[in-house]
């Protein structure tokens, strides 16, 4: 059960238990962070799950996938540290992540 | 006024029944069962039977429908296999009259000129344009006949719609009204009441684009503004767009932010009332406006389908699909497939994972203008919560003529003060 953080735009911090095995984004709609849409329920197809990894944790947490790549790529926000986080498994490893939300889905 | 519309002919499929009907002879894409609001029982029937279908023969040609919701995620997720060229509409028109517009187009072009032009419906730009938004959507409410029947899409969904894409395209907005027809005349069948030929259509889009020349030339001379002309005029990826790709994304701009949400603003009031205890579920809780929003936009699924071609011979659903055929994604079946939401019959504005529906599609294509849609839509509904105890329905709508735009010219309603 790692810890995750997750810093809402606004700066409201959800400190929560994540499952392993979960995506990151199924962690933030369990534990009802606003701020994930996941319109499509996490198939990697809609881009509305975007978050932005902490540097520091951004080699643990790895790149884009082939098919995370386009959706990001066609997202005006898209900053170097952007994910999809449906794309991201949750593991042991990413105890203590903490990852930051933009002010908006698109 | 009634829409003058083509004869059913034979192959029109209203009336028949659905569950008996032999599978070779469904042809989705005639407009007939559309109109006539008969499509549901044909696309559950499909979904049960034959998911991936073939139509061997119909007017416009063969097609496949694919019905499924999972299916069609399938497809979206693969424009390697599934080609958005030449076009996304059933009908091959004829070379010199395919207009090229992103919506059409493939990567990398899609993607390249998508990113030029989507700034102006991104969120952080909309958050500038909502005060604007609820100023129009007031007036225009404000402005209502109490007590009287009116055409609810001539007075508020055709008006609000307008007056947003003269908004965001910067256009002199007491000639707004020319948008709405250029948008009409774009997805106007031959024959169907509004143009007999391709030809027709395609002089008064020459009138278009002639007039967006000229805006352009305008803005082009100015410095980069924050309307979709101005954009496209200093875009690295648009400014030297051939005028007849200006013309198509123009075009696709226009009937993109105006036939649809147009149809879900009608879509909602109709649905309101024919579900009155859901009427009334919104009037108890106010909050539930933007959940209710994404459900109106399943419940309408403005546009149908869309078609994507076989780029190689390739397999869907245990069919076997050769390259160059057409495929259409019915997302006015995956809306209501119950293998992936709950319930898909029922409206109901509370429910879980509202936002899972298809009708913005979905991968790259996936709507641009989605999230200004979404806020026309809240602003609407927030202020007539405010002033009326109901929008009330009080004659038969009139659908489109189309399989493919799902909407309406007319809604006969009343007010009901609060």
């Amino acid at each position: 059960m790692p810890r995750i953080t997750l810093i809402e735009h606004n700066g409201t911090e959800h400190a929560v238990d994540a499952k392993t095995g979960d995506s990151l984004m199924t962690t933030a709609i369990k534990n009802r962070v606003p701020g994930i849409d996941a319109d499509c329920g996490g198939a990697c197809s809609c881009g509305t799950c975007h978050v932005f990894i902490d540097p520091a944790w951004l080699e643990r947490v790895g790149e884009p996938g082939p098919f995370e790549e386009p959706m990001l790529d066609l997202n005006p926000e898209r900053a170097a540290n952007s994910r999809l986080s449906c794309q991201i498994d949750i593991s042991d490893d990413l105890e203590g992540l903490v990852v930051r939300l933009p002010e908006f889905q698109f | 006024m009634e829409a003058p519309v083509i004869k059913h002919s034979s192959r029109s499929l209203v009336g028949r029944d659905a569950w008996t009907i032999p599978l070779e002879e469904i042809d989705l894409a005639h407009p007939g069962i559309w109109q006539a609001n008969q499509f549901l029982p044909f696309l559950a029937r499909l979904r049960r039977d034959e998911p991936v279908h073939y139509c061997a023969h119909s007017p416009v040609g063969a097609y496949w429908s694919v019905t499924r919701y999972q299916d069609i995620m399938t497809m979206e997720a693969a424009p390697q296999l599934f080609s958005s060229e030449p076009t996304i509409g059933i009908v091959d028109v004829l070379p010199q009259f395919t207009l090229p517009m992103f919506i059409a187009m493939d990567p990398p072009k899609h993607d390249e000129q998508r990113k030029t032009v989507q700034g102006v419906v991104a969120p952080n730009n909309l958050k500038n344009l909502e005060g604007l938004i609820r100023q129009r959507v007031i007036t225009i409410l404000d402005s209502l006949p109490q007590g009287e029947t009116f055409n609810w899409v001539d007075r508020v969904s055709r008006e609000l719609t307008t007056q947003m894409l003269a908004t965001l395209f910067d256009f002199p907005f007491e000639e707004r009204n020319k948008l709405t027809y250029w948008s009409d005349i774009a997805t106007a069948i031959p024959g169907a009441g509004l143009i007999n030929s391709y030809e027709e259509s395609f002089e008064v889009l020459k009138e278009c684009l002639a007039y967006f020349m000229r805006l352009w030339r305008e803005r082009a001379a100015k410095a980069p503004g924050n309307d979709l002309i101005s954009m496209l005029a200093h875009g690295e990826a648009t400014k030297n767009m051939p005028p007849m790709e200006f013309l198509g994304n123009l075009v696709l701009l226009i009937v993109g932010g105006n036939d649809t949400t147009r149809n879900s603003i009608t879509g909602g009031v109709l649905a309101l009332n024919e579900h009155p205890q859901e009427y009334q579920k919104l009037r108890d809780n106010p909050a539930l406006i933007p959940s209710m929003v994404s459900e109106i936009i399943r419940w309408q699924t403005p546009l149908a389908y869309m078609r994507r071609t076989a780029k190689v011979d390739t397999e869907l659903g245990g069919k076997h699909i050769k390259a160059g055929d057409k495929i259409l994604m019915w997302y006015a079946s995956a809306n209501r497939d119950e293998a992936a939401i709950d319930r898909p019959d029922e409206f109901l504005i509370d429910r879980d994972r509202v936002r899972q529906h298809l009708s913005f599609g979905t991968g790259i294509h996936r709507c641009m203008g989605n999230r200004l849609a979404e806020m026309q839509l809240r602003i609407l509904w927030e202020e007539i919560l405010q002033r009326f105890h109901k929008v009330e329905v009080v004659g038969e709508p009139v659908r489109i003529y189309s399989s493919f735009v799902k909407g309406y010219t007319e809604l006969p309603v009343r007010l009901i003060a609060r």
